[in-house]
């Protein structure tokens, strides 16, 4: 079981987040195109290794989390909060 | 009840008490202290049950959780547990325990004797033998299987047991109170860390339990940790998984060694333990030899032998044979000696070692250089053939006991779990725990460290280390035992005996060398997929004693070392634990929590049949008869249609939206406009997905400048929310407004008919409910009954409508206000089926339409898609694919025979001809209806509203029916909207 530590609330078990997959996409635009916006809900690097991933702290605050998970070893390097700015870790 | 086996003195067993049980039917008895297996032994039962595929006799091979033969039934009635070892089974009074796979007898088995399934079975036996002709397998192969190799019965009753969930944190978990283990604990617990003490036994001590030697000592170290205040000791407790983030899962068995749990007790607990530092002494399994027939009862690991003398006073055999690879085999042989076993010989495989004059000095034969190539006997070994490994004429020396000892694996699966690669150390021939992923360390014999004082040492160091790395580095020193057991075991690295025979790997899912090799020969050289191939491994033992053998084996056929050939991954569990530990406390109704609307007991007051719709309970209908079938559902419907009724609608989500920007979120959340909203105007609208498919559906109302209020529906009311919270947080941030779920806090009713101005003109006050001063799609405030109510003049059934909200405390006074208004105008509360006739009726879509692939286009909702501002989904809704006019929208389809013997079912296809098997689409919800007295419904068909005026079919092949239909707009009443604007 993951263990995360929310920002707001402290290190918390994994069964009070919801996931909802990659955070490092960001929504085009009102002006976008299609093609933006396709990429934007399908494009998907699928990394093996470290992954930047929105979780929502769903039984907690409530706020949507960065998290830097390693999709390996489940290794979490960082949770931030929802406008800060992450980076993955090189392999 | 005598115990011809028992020694007269020694061991943890209380001779002063007697436990009776029954194995088979037959009665026995046994002492306090005792396992199932120490009891059975000193009974002088060696058969206890016939193994999975071949039915071969089976005997008690193991003392402790690695046990892989001797499983039986365990217990009668409901509390039966199949597959049960009985080397950890605790004797209990009254115990009563079945061998299992066997048919008729244990004694006569018929499978094995016919040998019928023995040719059937070899290594890759369900991909081959049993593949054709397909028919067969269920109606002959698979009851033939079942019948011949099943596994133990389950019991058919209810547990009748509870079970619960322990959640705990602690500084350092120590698993394991062997030597290690304990000095572990005590060095950790002297520096004030919070310690967690596993054991899977009932007693502590691990291999101490046979070392009376070490008495004092682990009397000692177990006073010391009890009287630390912060050391929490777990006897009876299997730590059987290490997850991620240095979780680690652990079942104690609370009650299994009573006859029933205690009033109100448990029996058994699932522990989630959050371990800051892990120390794992899990000491190590021995493992055994493969040769011919090295299953028969009366084969058995040597140190199990020992510990059956030792720790419960019980003579395995009377003669014995010992074979080894290894020293730590001698110091066992010289404990059956002093117990009065006769130890006829040892038979070491290696030329020499130092031990052998120990042996001699007890005139005990040692013969070096030396292999078993078979045993005599069928249910029991009554002797044993050997020869010279360099070749020479077999030899046979009777004996009823032949212990095996092919050196010692460290029991490394837990920190396997975590993915730590394993190391091959050649000193032992053995895997040991390389590299940590997670914040453990192993100790003793589990890191392949032997001898006690060694082994205590090494416990105590990584207790401290323990300790240190979260904070405590001011740890106590304390004594140590003294040497005892072989620091170095001298292990010559020896896996099989090339001989004529079955000689097994895996004990537990009968698994031979021999089919080990023929995996290899068909390709299957991978040692993954050797293990699937031949079952190797798999059983619920996971290879504990022997699966280092089957490795060995394909190292061999490979021609490469053991090392380079890997052993296949080891999972969680560590030995089996039943499903009901882990639902605990979360079984029948607390499975899951209830919700309740706060008119809920009205309903249950006022003959409501429940429906549970997620969590929620939501009544169908009222009958005070419990009716079932159409009746009741057209009786609520029609007061609707002709009068007026009232409806539950509490379950709708409702979230309080505010602040300065809430008109520019709203429209960027709905296809449509909100922001041009009047206050105390509500309006219907659409959510897509970012994909442009359509995500929920509901009217939303301006209460004040900056604040609205939404709805929802019932089903999508948590995932809105998340999805709402989604965009806010993280694409628009800059936007001024906050929401929260507010579900809870409203009682609402929908009042609909004809007469519901009526009706509610004779309970509201402070609200003019006329047409003019409030038309469709008002909002307004008021009073029923003294209690404060918001109404929306919003309609479902198509008819006129009010939805009165109440804060929930009041609903029941409200509900009852307009009941009592409502009854010289035929007013009847109606349930959720009346509620899914009269939308069908009004063609409103619901969650048969909302599935997730349609689009507001596909749906006629074309309007209702703003052309200018973004808002989520616009761009993906245009993709081509979904503006194809070929695909599937929503009609109306109605029975063209007025009766109502021809049903329409909801999935039925749409097809142009009877017996044609080309769909155009399909029947999303049906209806009997009470407007046109005929079967109705809505469906998604191919060009739909180009075919209204047409004929089709409604296919249903599933039950050979096929309905003709008029295809119609989906607004089956009232097409023009007047009602709901009376």
């Amino acid at each position: 079981m993951h263990r995360i530590d929310c920002p707001w609330c402290g290190v918390r078990d994994e069964a009070e987040f919801g996931y909802r997959g990659d955070a490092t996409v960001r929504r085009p635009a009102a002006d976008g195109d299609a093609d933006a916006f396709y990429a934007f809900v399908y494009d998907r690097t699928n990394p093996k290794g470290w992954h930047v991933e929105w979780w929502q702290h769903v039984a907690g605050c409530r706020q949507w989390l960065k998290v830097v998970r390693h999709t390996v070893t489940h290794e979490i390097r960082t949770v931030a909060k929802a406008g800060d700015d992450v980076r993955a870790p090189s392999p | 009840m005598s115990q011809p086996h028992r020694l007269a003195v020694g061991g943890r067993i209380d001779r002063s008490r007697s436990l009776p049980f029954r194995f088979d039917n037959r009665a026995f008895a046994g002492h306090p202290g005792d396992t199932l297996a120490s009891a059975l032994l000193a009974n002088g039962v060696r058969l206890v049950g016939r193994s999975f595929k071949y039915h071969r006799p089976r005997g008690i091979f193991t003392a402790g959780p690695e046990e892989p033969s001797a499983l039986v039934e365990l217990r009668t009635g409901a509390r039966q547990e199949p597959n049960t070892r009985v080397t950890t089974a605790e004797l209990f009074d009254g115990l009563e325990a079945m061998s299992q796979h066997r048919w008729p007898s244990l004694a006569f088995d018929v499978s094995a004797v016919t040998s019928l399934v023995s040719r059937f079975l070899g290594a890759g036996f369900y991909y081959k033998t049993f593949m054709w002709p397909p028919s067969f397998w269920e109606k002959v192969y698979e009851p033939l299987i079942r019948r011949a190799a099943g596994l133990g019965r389950v019991a058919a009753a209810p547990d009748p047991d509870a079970y619960e969930a322990m959640h705990a944190h602690c500084d350092v978990l120590v698993v394991g109170t062997g030597a290690a283990g304990l000095a572990a604990a005590r060095a950790a617990g002297s520096a004030g860390a919070r310690v967690i003490l596993a054991e899977q036994d009932f007693e502590l001590g691990g291999g101490l339990l046979s070392e009376p030697a070490h008495e004092s000592w682990r009397q000692s170290m177990i006073a010391a940790l009890t009287a630390m205040p912060e050391v929490r000791l777990l006897p009876r407790t299997t730590v059987f998984g290490f997850y991620e983030h240095d979780v680690l899962g652990a079942v104690e068995r609370v009650a299994d060694h009573l006859p029933t749990p205690s009033d109100h007790g448990v029996r058994q607990r699932v522990w989630t333990i959050r371990a800051r530092q892990t120390v794992l002494a899990t000491g190590a399994t021995e493992r055994p030899i493969a040769f011919p027939d090295n299953d028969r009862p009366g084969v058995m690991l040597t140190s199990a032998a020992m510990t059956y003398a030792r720790r419960f006073g019980v003579r395995a055999g009377e003669r014995a044979v010992v074979f080894a690879n290894n020293d730590t085999a001698y110091d066992a042989a010289f404990a059956l000696h002093d117990a009065g076993v006769i130890v006829a010989a040892i038979i070491d495989v290696r030329k020499a070692t130092p031990r052998a004059d120990g042996a001699y000095a007890r005139n005990i034969a040692v013969r070096l250089g030396s292999e078993v190539i078979g045993v005599r006997g069928g249910r029991q070994v009554s002797a044993v053939a050997i020869r010279a490994r360099n070749g020479g004429a077999e030899r046979v020396i009777d004996a009823d006991l032949l212990c095996v000892s092919g050196g010692w694996n460290p029991a490394v699966h837990l920190q396997s779990h975590t993915r730590a690669k394993l190391a091959w150390d050649k000193k032992i021939a053995a895997f040991v725990p390389g590299s940590p992923a997670q914040a453990e360390r192993s100790a003793g014999a589990a890191l392949g460290i032997f001898g006690i004082a060694r082994s205590a040492a090494s416990g105590t160091r990584a207790g401290i280390e323990a300790a240190a790395a979260v904070g405590f580095r001011q740890a106590s020193a304390f004594d140590l035992p003294a040497p005892g057991g072989d620091d170095d075991p001298r292990v010559e690295a020896f896996w099989q005996v090339k001989a004529q025979g079955k000689a097994f790997v895996d004990l537990q899912n009968d698994v031979t060398a021999d089919d080990i090799r023929l995996a290899h020969r068909e390709g299957y050289v991978h040692v993954e997929h050797a293990k699937r191939y031949t079952t190797h491994g798999m059983a619920t033992d996971q290879g504990k004693t022997s699966g280092m053998l089957g490795v060995a084996v394909l190292a061999d056929a490979r021609g490469e070392s053991i090392e380079k050939v890997g052993v296949p991954t080891y999972r969680p569990y560590v030995t089996p634990v039943t499903w009901g530990a882990f639902a605990g406390r979360d079984v029948g109704h607390h499975l899951q929590p209830i919700r309740r609307t706060p008119l809920h007991h009205w309903h249950v007051r006022n003959h409501g049949i429940f429906l549970e719709t997620g969590l929620w309970m939501r009544p169908l209908y009222y009958s005070a008869t419990r009716e079932t079938g159409w009746e009741p559902i057209l009786r609520e419907a029609r007061a609707v249609r002709q009068a007026v009724g009232i409806c539950d609608v509490s379950t709708l989500g409702k979230i309080d939206v505010q602040g300065r920007d809430v008109g520019i979120f709203l429209d960027r959340l709905y296809t449509n406009t909100f922001s041009t909203l009047a206050v105390g105007k509500a309006r219907y609208g659409l959510m897509l997905r970012e994909d442009g498919i359509v995500f929920d559906d509901g009217t939303t109302s301006r209460i004040a400048e900056h604040r609205h209020l939404m709805t929802t529906t019932t089903a999508k009311a948590a995932e809105v929310l998340a999805h709402m919270e989604f965009y806010h947080q993280t694409v628009w941030p800059e936007l001024d407004v906050r929401f929260c779920a507010v579900t809870d806090q409203w009682a609402q009713m929908s009042v609909a008919g004809p007469k519901t101005r009526l009706a509610l003109q004779g309970c509201v006050e402070g609200l003019d409910l006329s047409n003019e001063a409030f038309p469709f799609m008002g909002v307004g405030d008021g009073t029923v009954a003294g209690c404060p109510v918001r109404i929306y003049r919003v309609s479902f059934s198509g008819e006129m409508a009010y939805e009165v909200a109440t804060p929930a405390g009041y609903g029941e006074r409200v509900w009852e206000a307009i009941l009592e208004a409502g009854k010289p105008h035929g007013i009847l509360p109606y349930g959720l089926e009346a509620l899914g006739l009269l939308r069908i009726e009004k063609g409103h879509v619901a969650g048969p339409e909302l599935n997730g692939q349609t689009t507001a286009r596909d749906l006629g909702f074309d309007k209702m898609i703003k052309k200018k501002g973004d808002f989520i989904g616009r761009v993906s809704a245009d993709r081509p694919r979904l503006l194809d006019p070929d695909r599937p929208r929503l009609v109306g389809i109605r029975a063209v025979d007025p009766s109502f013997e021809r049903r329409l079912r909801g999935g039925a296809h749409m097809v142009e001809k009877a017996a044609s098997t080309n769909s155009l689409g399909w029947v999303t919800s049906i209806t009997r209806s009470v407007e046109l007295e005929r079967w109705l419904g809505l469906a998604m068909i191919r060009r739909g509203p180009e075919r209204i005026g047409q004929r089709l079919f409604a296919a249903y092949p599933l039950k050979n029916e096929v309905v003709e239909v008029e295809v119609t707009s989906p607004h089956h009443v009232d097409p023009e909207n007047l009602r709901v604007r009376a």
